[in-house]
């Protein structure tokens, strides 16, 4: 038996190894859970960016949940991820904020108008000053904000079918029966 | 890849425009040519805009400024610290830094300020907490654990060395027996 504690140790030491190389080929290392889940949002007041002159609040949103969707004309994986918000985001049942990020407004408008609008509302962010505030490092990013202004859910990255099925929409579901 | 985009960039590289001339000259000496590398080699570090000038009231601003965003983690190129990286993100942060640093606020309150929006992650320090104890105390209780299995195994070899003396009546109250004695501890 004691002979075998030396194997035993480096047998150890292969299993931890192995777990690294598992770990690291499949968690995404750019994931940083957001501290803000669970928070109120922070406050913004941002333009729309089909009439610049009107300002979307937090205040104006609160009373229902909404999912904030950032994008960006310049933005790839936005493109990847509109597809399938043109052909989900209805069935969400939520309302789609989208939050034009760092943005030239007539890309923006463009990009929308080509690819088609999944947003019931767009508000834009060109300094980016805002998104500092939701700690959006990259876009697409979604959030989820519950009746009540709170932050329940964070995506980052595009959205798939199956990020919505197994994460986004029970997070929806949760939040509707809460306040309908 | 993560389908995670960073904003946009500007150019790293410029192109060498002016310098093309200097090439082409007759009897182009190595000297004009060092100059013209020199011109291009300035024109790609201004366009490069990795270090936007910013109003610093003082030098020792500066210093601070620098020494506080060498600390804090660029979210979009995560192996970059904020006053390297020339990532979009990073230069609306380092202007955020700055500007907090303007309305006086201390190099804590501002880490606390990112970190509220961007987790423990921004900061290259990880703070102790017990989420972190693992991290900082693993290495420590490693290094004991195998310390004690050091000490163990010598201690018995010792001892048995001891058991080995102690079958030689002549020996006794010798050096043999010393380890033997700090042994019995065990």
């Amino acid at each position: 038996m004691k002979r075998l504690i030396p194997f035993l140790v480096f047998a150890l030491l292969v299993g931890l190894f192995g777990f690294g190389i598992w770990w690291n080929s499949w968690h995404d290392a750019r994931y940083v859970p957001s501290p803000l889940i669970d928070k109120p949002a922070p406050d913004f007041a941002l333009p729309k960016l089909d009439a610049p002159e009107q300002t979307v609040s937090k205040a104006s949103l609160l009373g229902k949940p909404y999912l904030i969707n950032v994008f960006a004309s310049w933005c790839v994986a936005c493109a990847e991820e509109h597809p399938v918000l043109m052909a989900d985001g209805r069935r969400l049942g939520i309302a789609l904020v989208g939050y034009d990020y760092k943005d030239v407004p007539d890309d923006a408008r463009r990009w929308l108008r080509e690819h088609g609008s999944p947003y019931d509302l767009v508000i834009a962010d060109q300094p980016g000053r805002t998104a500092i505030d939701f700690g959006v490092y990259g876009a697409p990013e979604s959030f989820l904000i519950d009746a009540k202004g709170v932050i329940r859910y964070k995506h980052i990255g595009p959205l798939t079918p199956e990020v919505i099925a197994r994460e986004l929409q029970p997070a929806i579901d949760a939040v509707k029966r809460e306040a309908p | 890849m993560s389908g995670v985009a960073e904003p946009r960039r500007s150019a790293p590289c410029a192109r060498p425009g002016s310098s093309r001339k200097a090439f082409r000259a007759q009897g182009a000496l190595l000297q004009v040519l060092f100059v013209a590398l020199l011109a291009f080699a300035g024109h790609a570090f201004a366009a490069s805009g990795a270090i936007e000038p910013l109003p610093f009231k003082d030098h020792a601003q500066e210093v601070r400024f620098q020494n506080l965003t060498k600390q804090l983690r660029c979210m979009v190129c995560q192996n970059e610290n904020l006053a390297d990286s020339n990532a979009d993100l990073a230069r609306d942060l380092r202007l955020e830094v700055f500007q907090l640093m303007q309305q006086g606020k201390s190099d804590d309150q501002i880490k606390q300020y990112l970190v509220d929006r961007y987790s423990d992650f921004v900061l290259y320090d990880p703070p102790l907490k017990p989420g972190t104890w693992l991290l900082w105390f693993g290495p420590l209780a490693i290094l004991l654990a195998g310390g004690a299995v050091v000490t163990v195994a010598i201690r018995r070899r010792n001892r048995g060395g001891g058991t080995i003396d102690n079958d030689k009546p002549a020996d006794g109250g010798q050096a043999g027996n010393e380890p033997a004695d700090m042994g019995d501890d065990w």
